[in-house]
């Protein structure tokens, strides 16, 4: 490919190769090759996915109504969301509008899914590209609890002896020689900065994300009769309303299960306010003050989502996470995104291992075909069909599509929703205003409050500046977190109201029979899904799916580059940046894994031999 | 050996003191991949249990996982093991022994290996006193909307026997069920039951049933 630019990135591969191949705790699997310069800065970046994606052509001549139960199994994490795409797209198709129940026992579960995932991504697979895990040992935990209290004074685990107990447990884990997950770690690297009061602080918590977690994914079985795997249903929600019953095994949701939900609720509100985000803007802060302010890509630029939680179903102008699309980083100007517009989304596979009739356009996922091409090629490609040693990025190089959105590369996620709604409040959006909150705060405490507190010097950084980073990706999942918990509170208020005014319907069945169809009808369903915008398209013909194709988030942002050369979000965030040292590259795990990658959906299969190891080469 | 150690006698995650965890694991998408899945929602069909004992449709949910390790004195799991056997064969793996077996050269869509959930369980000091493993040597898992080849499914009724046989000895009282268990309480949706699956399936020509080339030598 030589030297090129593109998006305003200059690209030059003519440095040395850097091959990490797998990229490790991500779910699927996933190939990463950057070219760096003489001083270890990352110039040129590519990224591969590395399994085959099938799961749209095993739903063809299936009954719509059982979609939901087999994507929900096309991925070990984001089971819910698309479910929920799922039976979004059918009702779309066939008109069916849901019960207000529905809908409000729907956003509960999107939202306490979205607030799982965020946590478990930050703490059990993202804190470990920021925190050195071993170095926690050599904390003083008398410090330790001195930095809790500073950081987050309302938290009540914050004792010497709690962070000398969980120190105690760590040694003996270490010494036992299992390290499982916090095995082949680049521990001790300089790419880490915190203090090791810091590390023991965010290992603690780790265990205490670890514990709490599986009580709030109780609300999951609560609406959806069972976890993990919760039911849904096409026209509203597998789960009957009797406020009085006795609540025995199996019965409908009754008052005191409302209850159980609501005190799950205060718990994940509690965690966000007093852990998670302090934990987030403490570690930003002091990764800041080293000046790692490396990462954004794409998102200084290009973001867009399809808008989210509206607060009066069906009316996408009262989305609490708005949407639309932001390009070239022109903040002043929000452009409205359709799925249903040919022009808008459209995939491309120019650079991705499927076959088109015609490869220098892209088809709309109505018209969206998913046929392989595994042809592994071009003059500086290595290895051979079943070994890899270098892709060629100028021929086909990924298993993931490109999508662009009118034809642009664009970042989706936490991030890109929190840019949207930052912009869309400052426009006097009133229904995001806890978003410019949250944000503003945020700045505040990075830039002056955290520093203070810490005796560093104070900064003042702008929001373009802070936000599109890799620290602000992983921050925007933080507030995202915080901003759900709340609102679920709000849901589950109005759920109960509705409820005592003596409103019991959870379903449409209306349309249940397929004898009230139309003969043939097409929809979309979209979801703000924890990695970004997520879209199911689905035909239905005679009653059957005729053609079905997801557009997921992993998609968006680990897209290959496309017909006219433009990179994808994972590749953008790469350029750029300082390697501390090349055999152990914390910093592109950091990056790539603050998007918390998900390819089980944008591919398929695992890598080879399914090596857990990352293996990083240098060319 | 038992793993069980004095720090373990009082654990808060139980169910109860006796309680008992069956953990099936696995993609029921790709063929002998749904191993796992199917024997607990075989075994569900088929038996009743006492109230303690909870069966558990683990899907590919890797760390998600981690509370039913938790939960259980006594774990039971299904899985598809890459033993280097025939297919179809039958291996029975216990206690210390089972990380070993469910490590990362496996191919399979759990991205946490369930190695790891064992292992984080530990940490957390929460961990099963008895954990037995009754893996079946897959015959083909690249066989994408595929289901269990002949040889994994006759295994499959061995592999239930040999569960039956340790449950009762762990004393989950397994009866027999007659009729089935009522759709709203099956681990797995109806939607996924093994015949609808299979009935439901488009033909090789309207969907491409392959993974990754790499995996197929055949034809290269």
């Amino acid at each position: 490919m030589g030297a090129y630019e593109t998006q305003g990135f200059k690209l030059d591969d003519s440095g040395r190769r850097i091959v990490v191949d797998p990229v490790t705790r991500i779910e699927g699997h996933m190939r990463c090759e950057v070219n760096v310069d003489k001083n270890n800065v990352i110039r040129n970046a590519v990224s591969t996915g590395t399994m085959w994606r099938g799961l749209e052509v095993i739903l063809k001549g299936r009954d719509p109504r059982d979609a939901w139960a087999f994507v929900e199994r096309i991925c070990g994490v984001c089971t819910g969301c698309h479910a929920l795409a799922s039976v979004r797209a059918v009702e779309d198709a066939l008109g069916i509008r849901i019960p207000k129940n529905a809908h409000l026992i729907r956003e509960l579960m999107a939202k306490t899914l979205q607030v799982h995932d965020h946590a478990v991504h930050f703490y059990h697979l993202h804190a470990m590209d920021w925190v050195d895990v071993l170095n926690a040992l050599k904390a003083d935990p008398k410090k330790t609890s001195e930095l809790q209290q500073m950081v987050s004074p309302s938290h009540p685990l914050s004792s010497p002896g709690y962070f000398r107990d969980v120190q105690n447990r760590l040694q003996k884990f270490v010494d036992s020689g299992q390290l499982g997950p916090f095995m082949n770690g680049y521990w001790g690297s300089k790419a880490y900065v915190l203090p090791p009061e810091a590390n023991l602080m965010a290992v603690t918590h780790y265990l205490e994300a670890l514990d709490l977690q599986k009580e709030w994914v109780k609300i999951h079985t609560i609406f959806g009769g069972k976890n993990p795997h919760p039911n849904y249903l096409v026209g509203g929600v597998p789960c009957a309303i009797n406020i009085d019953g006795d609540g025995a095994a199996g019965a409908p949701l009754n008052m005191e299960r409302l209850n159980f939900v609501k005190a799950r609720i205060d718990e994940i509100i509690e965690f966000n306010k007093n852990v998670y985000v302090p934990d987030v803007l403490a570690i930003g802060t002091i990764y800041k003050q080293a000046g790692w302010l490396y990462g954004g890509g794409l998102s200084a630029l290009n973001v867009s989502d399809y808008g989210e939680y509206p607060k009066v179903n069906y009316d996408k102008n009262t989305d609490q996470l708005p949407g639309g699309a932001i390009l070239n980083g022109n903040w002043d100007e929000i452009l409205p995104v359709d799925p249903r517009d040919p022009e808008q989304v459209q995939e491309f596979v120019a650079h991705s291992w499927y076959k088109y009739a015609d490869e220098s356009k892209g088809l709309h996922p109505w018209d969206g075909v998913t046929e392989p091409n595994y042809k592994p090629e071009g003059p500086k490609f290595k290895g051979t069909r079943t070994k890899i040693e270098q892709v060629d990025e100028s021929a086909k190089y990924s298993w993931i599509k490109s999508p662009r959105w009118r034809g642009h590369a664009m970042e989706v996620g936490p991030l890109s929703r929190y840019i949207l709604a930052y912009v869309h409040a400052t426009k006097g959006n009133k229904y995001c205003q806890r978003v410019k909150e949250q944000v503003d705060y945020s700045a505040k405490m990075i830039n002056s409050g955290i520093p203070k507190a810490l005796g560093l010097p104070e900064t003042q950084y702008t929001l373009k500046q802070l936000l599109p980073t890799t620290i602000g990706r992983t921050l925007a999942r933080a507030l995202e977190s915080q901003y759900c918990s709340e609102m679920m509170l709000d849901d589950w208020h109005e759920l109960v109201a509705n409820i005592k005014a003596g409103d019991r319907a959870t379903a449409n069945v209306e349309r249940w029979d397929p004898s009230t169809w139309p003969k043939e009808a097409k929809g979309v369903g979209t979801v703000a899904a924890p990695r970004g915008m997520l879209g199911h398209w689905i035909k239905i013909k005679d009653g059957r799916i005729e053609n079905y194709q997801c557009v997921v988030p992993t998609t968006w942002n680990g897209s290959p580059r496309d017909a006219k050369n433009q990179i994808g979000a994972f590749e953008a965030s790469l350029m750029n940046t300082p390697l501390a040292n090349p055999e152990q590259p914390v910093e592109i795990l950091r990056t790539l894994h603050s998007f918390d990658p998900c390819l089980a959906c944008s591919t398929h299969v695992m890598s080879e031999d399914g090596a857990e190891l990352a293996t990083v080469k240098v060319r | 050996m038992s793993l069980r150690t004095p720090e373990n006698a009082r654990n808060p995650y139980r169910d109860g003191d006796d309680a008992i965890v069956v953990l099936g694991i696995g993609n029921v998408l790709w063929a002998d991949e749904g191993f796992g899945v199917r024997c607990v929602e075989a075994l569900q069909q088929r038996w009743r249990f006492a109230s303690h004992v909870r069966l558990v449709d683990g899907g590919t949910q890797g760390l998600y996982l981690i509370q039913y390790v938790q939960a259980a004195r006594r774990l039971l799991i299904f899985d598809a093991i890459d033993y280097g056997l025939a297919p179809g064969t039958l291996k029975l793996i216990e206690n210390d022994e089972v990380p070993r077996f469910m490590g990362a050269k496996k191919m399979s869509l759990h991205q946490t290996g369930f190695q790891e959930v064992l292992c984080l369980a530990r940490l957390t000091g929460h961990f099963p006193d008895e954990v037995l493993l009754i893996g079946c040597q897959p015959e083909e898992l690249e066989d994408y909307g595929g289901s269990l080849r002949p040889s994994v499914r006759s295994a499959l009724e061995d592999a239930l026997a040999l569960g039956v046989d340790r449950l009762r000895a762990w004393g989950a009282a397994p009866t027999p069920r007659y009729g089935g268990c009522d759709a709203g309480e099956r681990v797995t949706t109806p939607l996924l039951a093994l015949d609808r699956y299979e009935s439901g399936r488009p033909d090789a020509d309207a969907a491409c049933r392959i993974g990754d080339a790499r995996f197929m030598p055949r034809g290269d």
